[in-house]
């Protein structure tokens, strides 16, 4: 297996990216409360925003989970606008109001919207005096999910970067441990955490963790994996407490799996003999079940519309290991530095754009005639009308993806409009 | 500032997609940022759309703010344009927008497009979606029905309008049907019916009608009554909604028309009387529902459940407060407290506290209902993805009161079954945990909502929680606990408060077997 940070930034330096501007047909950072307030289980996440914001989150919930859900929204009005000071006062009693109803809340996050940034609503200041108020038995952050900031998972993102300091500090000498960095389903997480174990890799932690009191300690000897590729801003936080990255594919497919964990052996000086042979069932359930979904696949044309920034190393997984053909992959922001390896064995003749100006790229798309396209849901049915199959992509985030165990069903996830197209006689 | 878990209406620009979407050769430039996009796939994924709604979002971005949110605005106005070629354009701007304050009205002006074009002006601080909804499809209607009609030909047929269907209401795809059938088969011609499915030049027509049918008030009546002072013409506001309001309506459209009521009237066709006459009927006597919903809607529907179903309404209410004062006049009529709120917590706590045996409601008295264990129907807007029929289903006319009746009366338990669960109530196989027999499936959900008796009895409840219990647990005997377990589900709520009222009230402190049968002669209906 070759290194891929010894691959990197030629690669991609050298491949053109077509960068657009205009309307995008993507969700904001707020989206990523749909499974962040899912994933640690004390949090509440107060949004402090309009109407739409709140409108947003539980449009995009979509199936509008039936628990009362640990977010919410403070609405902004008329009176809150005229004012910065009835502003603060007004969500002091919001927040006042909000933790007397769910005392079982340990971390509040207040998440700033679009609304809340224009008025230049000061909400890391506002979480320092509500953390005074509420302490010890509530702990008050903030981070941005407005759209004219962040882009759908980049949410996720700025909420890692917010929990990084709240990691208690490892001692300098502290063991090596790993830290595995994303949100991840919970049967995901088992599922690695056997992994690493079987390798002698260890302590594992994952963050964020399923509770706000067990946020793992972060020092130099803390070596960390991103599960995710949009986490481009919490891996920077991490390097500057000292943690080590490790560079690697993401672990989607049974080679970017393969790639991401050997990254970890190596780290931890595992033998080469004993990774390959922990490795190896895992590989081959993996490639057998990627065998089964192949035939639905091989050969069929793929079109990305930007969604979530795992465009890139999904195309990777489809192309190399499902023997699709890549016409467009779209991301929202195209990360150098965390894709250097992706970019490395994504094949050359793929158009890589960054941005959206989404009627152009609804004309490219119409012109290319793919098999599949990867779409949010705005755009989904309109073209599925029109003859095109399509992947909603918000699926993607929602579902267990990662790993030897979920290859297939990844792979299911894009043969499935394709097989349903093939069986409908209507 | 307001905390708020979900809505029940999104922002007044949504309102506005509303129209835009509903309309044909219409195009919407939104000033907005990144994200707003998301209000979409409310058409395309919950209606099943098979067309972007005709929006243009400009998608500005924080690097763009004080340098050129505007000059975004023109290009994307400009661009849209030309690619969707529309008869009439609207722009407007989303909260975020607004604050910038580019106005948008101004820069769509000084781009001169060859095209009608109104400025929205939605305050989304202060407003929200029904009312974005009357407002645009008021600018519109006054913005292009400028002209008044030539006289009218002798002898031509009476004609209307039907106002107020858009892209995303409930049931108004075959509201509009239906009611289009019923008026033409009193003779009377449909000019034009808008929003849904009209274009700039049927809006321009709208003054030739006699008079208009308002379906919908809520996004209607402001378009309405102007109609009305401009060019005379009268406003049917009867809703015909139940069998009743639809003969009601028929004889107030025929009356306006100068057409004769009866013969329709007497072979309607509806089998609704007939269903609720039945002798099978006689279980629903007297089931205590809960209503809420959009006013229109929910007001409809509490006359259709006290006089056509025979049940007893416990509460009524609307999110909007734009007809409260009609909700409130038909709750006292019912002699219950309106309930005018548009937060969902204090919809659930009264939903709570009442214990109906059927809500009726929207998505939202959906989940209510569904985690109170209660039995639900939905009745008005906002409404998910399986409230949008692939069948015809409307609400509305003589085929809507069959509709009305089938869906209230799915979700209950039926009338012999209901007696059988009384009778055994230890049977492991045939339990009242096991929910309506004709609804498969909810076996899980209803064990683990339903709180088991015992448990309830055992210790008093926190207050944290309004969906809990709030009512202190009285010390409850075994026996009489036991009891209790025996008196279905559907009712075991509230034979369970009222025993507690009774007891507090004789100052009981143990509540033994005689105190829950002395609880029940004291209720006694």
């Amino acid at each position: 297996m070759s290194d891929a940070a010894t691959l990197t930034s030629p690669a991609l330096e050298a491949r053109p990216v077509l960068r657009e501007r205009g309307q995008r047909e993507v969700f904001c950072g707020l989206t990523g409360i749909v499974w962040l307030h899912r994933k640690i289980q004390d949090a509440f996440f107060l949004v402090v925003g309009s109407r739409t914001c709140a409108h947003l989150i539980q449009s995009a919930a979509g199936v509008m989970v039936f628990a009362e859900p640990r977010f919410a929204t403070a609405i902004m009005e008329e009176r809150d606008l005229a004012g910065l000071v009835d502003a603060n006062e007004e969500l002091d009693r919001v927040v006042d109001r909000l933790l007397s109803r769910r005392p079982d809340i340990k971390l509040l996050f207040l998440v700033g919207s679009c609304p809340s940034e224009v008025i230049k609503l000061d909400l890391s200041r506002a979480a320092e005096r509500l953390s005074k108020k509420h302490s010890p038995s509530v702990r008050v952050l903030n981070y941005s999910g407005s759209g004219i900031e962040t882009t759908f998972t980049q949410g996720e993102d700025a909420c890692l970067v917010a929990l990084v300091p709240e990691a208690p500090v490892a001692a300098d000498d502290a063991p090596a441990s790993l830290l595995v960095v994303g949100t991840l389903p919970d049967i995901v997480e088992d599922q690695f955490t056997r992994l690493f174990n079987q390798l002698g890799i260890g302590p594992v932690h994952f963050f964020p963790p399923r509770h706000s009191q067990s946020i793992p300690a972060i020092g130099p000897n803390t070596k960390f994996l991103l599960a995710q590729p949009f986490l481009g801003e919490t891996a920077r936080a991490l390097a500057e407490r000292g943690a080590q990255h490790l560079p690697a594919l993401f672990p989607f497919g049974a080679e970017g799996t393969t790639h991401w964990l050997k990254a970890a052996a190596d780290a931890f000086g595992i033998p080469e003999l004993h990774f390959l042979a922990v490795v190896a069932p895992g590989r081959e359930r993996a490639k057998r079940a990627l065998e089964a979904q192949k035939q639905h696949l091989a050969g069929k044309s793929i079109f990305f519309f930007p969604d979530s920034q795992m465009e890139p190393s999904l195309a990777r997984f489809l192309a190399r290991e499902l023997d699709m053909t890549l016409i467009e992959v779209g991301t929202p922001y195209l990360n150098r530095q965390l894709l250097s390896a992706e970019m490395a064995y994504l094949p050359e003749a793929v158009t890589l754009s960054e941005g959206q100006d989404v009627d152009r790229q609804l004309d490219r798309c119409r012109a290319a005639k793919p098999d599949l396209v990867v779409c949010g849901m705005g755009l989904a049915n309109p073209l599925e009308r029109e003859g095109i199959s399509t992947k909603w992509s918000i699926e993607l985030v929602f579902s267990p993806v990662h790993g030897f165990d979920c290859a297939g069903d990844l792979a299911g996830l894009f043969a499935r409009p394709l097989y349903r197209r093939s069986v409908l006689k209507v | 500032m307001q905390l708020t878990v979900w809505t029940y209406e999104g922002p007044p620009h949504v309102g506005a997609m509303r129209i835009a979407t509903a309309m044909k050769g219409v195009h919407f430039v939104l000033h907005a940022p990144q994200g707003d996009t998301y209000a979409d796939l409310l058409f395309t994924m919950i209606e099943r759309r098979g067309a972007r709604p005709p929006v243009t979002y400009t998608t500005f971005q924080a690097r763009d703010l004080g340098t050129d949110t505007a000059e975004i605005f023109k290009t994307a106005a400009r661009d849209a344009y030309e690619r969707f070629d529309p008869d009439l354009m609207l722009v407007g701007a989303s909260c975020t927008a607004e604050l910038i304050q580019d106005d948008p009205g101004g820069l769509a002006r000084a781009l001169n497009l060859p095209v009608p074009t109104i400025t929205l002006e939605l305050p989304s601080y202060q407003k929200k979606e029904n009312w974005g909804a009357a407002e645009t499809f008021y600018q519109i209607v006054r913005g292009l029905a400028t002209e008044a009609p030539a006289p009218k030909a002798e002898g031509a047929k009476p004609s209307c309008n039907i106002l107020g269907a858009t892209a995303l209401g409930f049931r108004h795809r075959d509201d509009v049907i239906e009611i289009t059938r019923l008026l033409h088969q009193l003779g009377i011609e449909v000019n034009v019916a808008a929003p849904m499915g009209a274009t700039a030049d049927d809006i321009r027509r709208l003054p030739e009608a006699d008079f208009n049918v308002v379906l919908y008030p809520e996004i209607a009546d402001t378009a309405a009554r102007w109609l009305e002072r401009q060019y005379g013409q009268k406003a049917v506001r009867t809703i015909p909604m139940g069998f009743q309001a639809t003969c009601e309506f028929v004889r107030e459209v025929a009356a306006l028309a100068g057409v004769d009521p009866e013969p329709l009237l007497a072979q309607h066709g509806s089998h609704m009387p007939w269903w609720a006459r039945s002798v099978d009927s006689n279980y629903l006597t007297g089931k205590r529902v809960f209503v809420f919903g959009d006013a229109t809607h929910a007001m409809a529907a509490a006359r259709v459940a006290k006089e056509e179903l025979g049940f007893e309404v416990v509460g009524l209410g609307c999110y909007n407060r734009e007809f409260a004062r009609d909700v409130r006049a038909v709750a006292a009529q019912l002699g219950v407290e309106a309930l005018i709120t548009d937060d969902y917590l204090l919809v659930e706590e009264t939903v709570a506290a009442l214990q109906p045996e059927l809500v009726l409601g929207t998505q939202m008295e959906r989940h209510i209902a569904k985690r109170l264990g209660v039995p639900c129907a939905v009745i008005s807007a906002p409404v998910h993805v399986q409230d949008f029929p692939a069948r015809y289903a409307p609400v509305m006319g003589f085929e809507g009161a069959n509709v009305l009746f089938d869906t209230w009366v799915h979700p209950l338990v039926m009338g012999l079954e209901e007696h059988l669960l009384t009778m055994f109530r230890e049977d492991f196989e045939f339990n009242d945990a096991a929910g309506p027999s004709h609804l498969g499936g909810h076996a899980k959900v209803e064990a683990a909502a339903q709180p088991s008796v015992p448990e309830v009895a055992r210790a008093p409840v926190a207050a944290a929680d309004p969906v809990q219990e709030t009512i202190t647990v009285l010390n409850w005997s075994p026996e009489a606990t036991k009891e209790l377990s025996k008196i279905p589900f559907f009712v075991r709520g509230k034979a369970k408060r009222n025993t507690e009222r009774y007891a507090a009230e004789q100052g009981l402190e143990i509540i033994s077997l005689e105190a829950l049968y002395d609880a029940k002669s004291h209720f006694a209906r």
